[in-house]
């Protein structure tokens, strides 16, 4: 067994690390935020010339033949420096369909220029009433002369707005939760008859509530098999899952020590807040859930590779424990910071909101532990 | 990274298998599965086994009998132990004093001590707490005063696990009363036979005798026994606290019972059904098997760590609160699911005896061990002791 990260992977760490200091300070963030995008052109670009884009793809795809543990020393330091880049729903959900399901030429118009940073492409497969229940898809697909036509409605689309293309998730056949049945499509993000409601969210993000009213698109927007695409989606999401499992265990170990410092120079009682038994008990507790997410999301990344059955007991545990962490090194992180952990000045309340958002993101504890229970 | 285990890392694993298919005496393994206490010659029978094969001694140097095996490997065989259900060997001897003495031994020491800790032929006892001193070990109070070529002991050690079995005991006195409380200690090793030394039984609440009182009576002891240099036993201490550290977790022997007690909800009958169609029950099992992966792969990100690193450092104070956390937790869930069956009071000898047992025979060690486990995050440093040493050494507070 071996724990360590090979050289390559090391110098994957420092770079992202580097950028992070040169060019996502807080202020620059928040300037990112305040655009109409949500982020910045330049930052994408840069991702895509210093490989980040295209870690997970094989090379044949043009990529760099990334693994589970590339992905997630990406997505762990992303996670540190808070960014907004939609690198999961473009990279590891709308590319890893692509990647799975694309015809050469769906490839080359799309996941290529995806992979360079020239194009955004998110993935919509959320319904109002699909709560974490992949299968659950009422938007329809008919076949009609010129290719098919879509009607529907999708929620909480991540960045749809700054997206090229949009791959769409459409019931082709069979019933409301049938695995069986399920389509996906890619659809002009300007086609007729797509309107997109546009919001900001909470960890300050962007996402669109997605109409699809009589939307024609042609034949070769099919994306794979007709009604076979379940396990593709599937796949997708527990790639996205591992991802912000390790987005999520970077954000911990920052709040872990941003709360440490912060303890270690405020002063009440006339004494260094770090100097009272309670809290320093408090933060270890913090740290030793931290070490626990780190421990189940590497066992993680090293069995994604393993049999469906190891794969998805390690997601299932990876993603409780994350929940379970996530809420309790965040609220005490915010406690412990005292009024101040509650204003939106300090950075350690836009991290608590990422944190948050991530315990919903692709089933909450409740969820994965049932899952668990499944297997 | 690669978690996997390669071919090699099998073909051990078979290995370890097949010997302990082989090698693990019948009569033990039915009383360990039916939950009878074992007695010392019991132990000693299975210690002298593992001896025999090389295997006893699993951390310790490849020249003084150790292994020499990678953590990949240990992690195996420390598994398939415990899969295998044999029985826990008292880690007094191999684990602590052990390394203490060829690490800061005389030759002496170490050429009239190692073999006999090997083949077991001495039982060793810890002598660190006493009445006064609990979690604030350093504040004891056992006084040795050199008189001549004599050490005279006096004073009291108190938590003395098995002492009523032990041919010797390692102690923590303290030599000097003038400085730092830290610095006036020393570790010393007592022949248990020396007239003075008087061993009491302490009996606690779930009514069996497994810790003592060991008082001492001007007891003489060679000053050839003294491990290092006077004043140092303070530091031998925090070397061996780590040592004790890491195994404390229990992670293997962890997961054979959360398997055992998932096994148990199927033979505990609930009106036309079992307890295993208890979701809220199951839950709170998978919640624990969960936690318990989680703390198996900390324990082997530590080991890695170590192994690449040296000594186990603060790192194990964490594993120290996981694994007993994860002890009490699992001990209670037992108690939860045997119901009212794990209210009749079964002493050792009712554990022991051929009589039937009252209720299901898996209900009857339930509520003794639920009881005896409260002590797991009071031994050792206490598991506020610990976090502690985790506030100070990790996060530098």
């Amino acid at each position: 067994m071996d724990f360590s990260l090979t050289e390559e992977q090391q110098l994957l760490q420092d770079s992202i690390n580097q950028f992070i200091e040169r060019e996502y300070t807080f202020d620059d963030r928040k300037k990112y935020l305040d655009s109409e995008k949500g982020f910045n052109d330049e930052n994408w670009k840069t991702f895509g010339s210093l490989g980040w884009l295209g870690m997970p793809f094989s090379e044949v795809d043009g990529g760099y033949n990334g693994g589970p543990v590339d992905v997630m020393v990406i997505m762990e330091n992303l996670g540190k420096g808070l960014i907004v880049e939609p690198y999961v729903p473009s990279i590891l959900l709308s590319g890893k369909i692509l990647a799975d399901l694309g015809s050469d030429d769906q490839k080359s118009n799309y996941l290529h220029p995806m992979i360079s940073g020239e194009k955004i492409i998110t993935f919509a497969y959320i319904e109002p009433q699909s709560r974490f229940n992949l299968s659950d898809c009422l938007t329809k697909s008919t076949v009609s002369d010129d290719g098919f036509v879509l009607d529907g409605y999708k929620a909480l689309v991540h960045n749809a707005s700054a997206s090229d293309t949009l791959i769409v998730s459409a019931r082709t056949s069979g019933n409301q939760c049938d695995e069986k049945g399920i389509s996906l499509f890619l659809v002009d993000a300007n086609a007729k008859g797509v309107s997109l409601r546009n919001y900001s969210t909470i960890d300050g993000g962007k996402a669109s509530e997605l109409t699809l009213e009589n939307v024609t698109v042609p034949k070769d927007s099919l994306l794979g098999v007709m009604d076979e695409g379940f396990s593709t989606i599937d796949n997708a999401i527990d790639l996205a899952t591992l991802g912000i499992c390790a987005e999520a265990v970077g954000i911990m170990g920052k709040m872990n020590e941003m709360t440490l410092e912060y303890t270690k120079t405020r002063e009440q009682f006339e004494q260094k807040l770090s100097q009272f038994q309670a809290l320093q008990h408090r933060m270890v507790d913090n740290f030793m859930h931290y070490e626990q997410s780190k421990s189940l999301l590497v066992m993680c990344a090293a069995k994604m590779n393993d049999n469906t059955e190891d794969k998805k007991k390690a997601l299932a545990s990876l993603k409780y424990q994350i929940g379970l962490s996530g809420k309790h090194i965040g609220e005490e992180s915010i406690q412990l910071h005292g009024g101040m952990g509650v204003t939106d000045e300090m950075h350690i309340g836009h991290y608590f909101k990422r944190l948050t958002t991530i315990r919903t993101l692709y089933g909450n504890s409740d969820y994965h532990l049932s899952n668990y229970a499944s297997l | 990274m690669n978690l996997s285990f390669s071919k090699e890392d099998q073909e051990f694993q078979q290995e370890v298998r097949s010997f302990i298919e082989q090698n693990y005496p019948s009569e033990i393994k039915e009383k360990q599965d039916q939950g009878i206490p074992l007695s010392k010659e019991d132990t000693v029978k299975w210690h002298k086994i593992l001896n025999d094969k090389g295997w006893l001694a699993v951390n310790w140097p490849e020249e003084l009998g150790g292994t020499g095996w990678t953590i990949t490997q240990k992690h195996i065989f420390q598994n398939e132990l415990a899969a295998a259900n044999t029985p826990t060997l008292m880690p007094f001897g191999v684990n602590m004093c052990g390394p203490v003495i060829y690490t800061f031994g005389s030759d002496e020491q170490k050429e009239f001590h190692l073999p006999k800790i090997l083949n077991g032929d001495i039982w060793w006892c810890q002598g660190y707490s006493e009445p006064g001193s609990g979690s604030d070990l350093a504040s004891l109070k056992t006084k040795a005063e050199k008189k001549g070529d004599v050490y005279v002991v006096n004073g009291a050690k108190t938590w003395t696990t098995l002492a009523q079995h032990a041919d010797w005991i390692f102690c923590l006195v303290r030599t000097d009363g003038s400085g730092k409380k830290q610095e006036g200690i020393s570790f010393l090793l007592i022949d248990m036979k020396t007239p003075g030394v008087e061993v009491k039984p302490i009996i606690t609440i779930d009514g069996t005798h497994e810790v003592n009182m060991v008082y001492f009576d001007n007891v003489e002891v060679p000053v050839t026994n003294l491990v290092g240099e006077e004043g140092f036993g303070w530091s031998i201490a925090k070397f061996l606290l780590a040592h004790e550290r890491t195994g404390i977790a229990g992670i293997p022997s962890l997961k054979r019972e959360l398997d055992r007690l998932r096994d148990i909800t199927t033979q505990i009958q609930v009106g036309e059904g079992s307890l295993k169609d208890d979701a809220m029950f199951m839950s709170k099992l998978d919640r624990l098997e969960i936690k318990l992966t989680a703390a198996e792969y900390t324990e082997l990100r530590t080991l890695a760590a170590m192994s690449a690193g040296g000594h186990p450092g603060p790192e194990s104070s964490i594993l120290k609160i996981l694994g007993t956390d994860l002890q009490q937790e699992l001990s209670d869930l037992f108690v939860e699911a045997v119901g009212y069956y794990a209210h009749p009071f079964m002493t050792e000898e009712d554990l022991a005896s051929n009589e039937s047992r009252i209720g299901p025979d898996f209900a009857a060690p339930v509520m003794p061990h639920y009881l005896n486990y409260r002590k797991v995050s009071i031994y050792g440093g206490s598991n506020e002791i610990q976090r502690n040493v985790i506030a100070k050494a990790v996060l530098g507070l």
